[in-house]
């Protein structure tokens, strides 16, 4: 059985926590960065992050990339749409077609 | 190009052959996976973009909705209220297999079935607002769950078409030209010696009819020439 982790800063991810998912509030990249690491390894299916922190651990985040678990995806913060999430997903459209085709005329 | 170290025989043409034949058939079987693994790329990753367009804006909302209920009511109360969560989330995984590249599917389990055990409050001491916005947050989830393994399947098959279609291109471009070459090279080496031995055999064979034709006079002139050299040495 897996189980679901959301990463942020407090402010963003607190009310996760009452639907049942576990929440680790994070302030320092280093500390992010151990707890990550070890969400990797202790049977995450699926690790939530808030944009500001994904690109802070966006070196952690490509490492883990190849694995089936736990699938890390972004979500927005408290301090608005960084628009990162988007760009992951025409990143994965880039790399396997060569070039944006789809989503391109949006930017 | 690599035709320099292939050696011009028989044997290495049959092994280019084969090289060449397994080449095609398997640059015509990767490019149908390329194809196949396209197309269902770009169905999931349409889908991935709307729900993910969908999801952020559920969660910004909801994000609003925390801020208000926070704004109602003191951080320690709050606090309290989400400490001990009655609801738990499990996860199972399970493979499905899409043209070779495992994607996951996640089904999750709620520890108790009643949606409204979301609330791991009393109502007494919070704001309505926090009711909102925890229920806010949980109509998402459905949501976001769809949306990891998605875009998790969108990550794994990005990578595994990337890699497929630098396969097909080195086969298309590197592997099959060059057996194509070396295939060439060797027929035109192995028909240029054909030819040569083929002139030595009939030039030996009119040599040896020239000889034949003419036996009974050229026998005459060596008799003539072995009775001449014996006068000369009698006579001497």
């Amino acid at each position: 059985m897996y189980k679901i982790g959301v990463m942020g800063d407090y402010d963003s991810i607190y009310g996760f926590a009452a639907l049942g998912l576990e929440t680790f509030p994070v302030k320092d990249p280093e500390e992010a960065k151990k707890i990550l690491d070890t969400l990797v390894v202790s049977g995450y299916g699926i690790v939530y992050i808030t944009e500001e922190w994904a690109s802070i651990l966006h070196r952690e985040i490509e490492k883990h990339g190849s694995n089936i678990t736990p699938a890390i995806i972004q979500i927005p913060g408290i301090s608005g749409n960084t628009g990162a999430g988007i760009t992951g997903v025409k990143k994965s459209v880039e790399q396997a077609v060569g070039s944006d085709i789809l989503f391109g005329e949006n930017n | 190009m690599a035709s320099t170290t292939v050696t011009p025989t028989r044997m290495e043409l049959t092994k280019q052959k084969k090289k060449l034949a397994t080449a095609v058939k398997g640059h015509k079987l990767l490019k149908d996976k390329r194809d196949e693994l396209m197309r269902q790329f770009l169905d999931l990753v349409r889908e991935n973009m709307e729900l993910r367009i969908k999801v952020e804006a559920g969660i910004t909302s909801a994000n609003t909705n925390f801020v208000i209920a926070k704004a109602g009511m003191d951080g320690a109360t709050l606090n309290t209220a989400l400490m001990s969560p009655k609801q738990e989330v499990h996860l199972s995984v399970s493979n499905k297999n899409v043209m070779s590249v495992d994607i996951p599917v996640f089904d999750i389990t709620t520890k108790t079935a009643d949606a409204n055990d979301i609330y791991s409050y009393g109502f007494a001491f919070t704001s309505s607002d926090l009711d909102a916005a925890v229920k806010s947050l949980a109509d998402i989830l459905p949501d976001m769950l769809e949306l990891a393994e998605k875009e998790k399947a969108c990550q794994l098959m990005a990578s595994e078409i990337e890699k497929t279609r630098r396969r097909v291109n080195a086969l298309e471009h590197v592997i099959i030209p060059e057996a194509q070459v070396n295939i060439k090279y060797i027929k035109m080496k192995l028909d240029e010696n054909e030819r040569s031995s083929q002139i030595r055999l009939m030039k030996v064979k009119d040599m040896m009819l020239e000889e034949a034709h003419n036996f009974a006079e050229k026998d005459a002139a060596r008799a003539a020439e072995k009775v001449a050299k014996e006068r000369e040495m009698y006579g001497a």
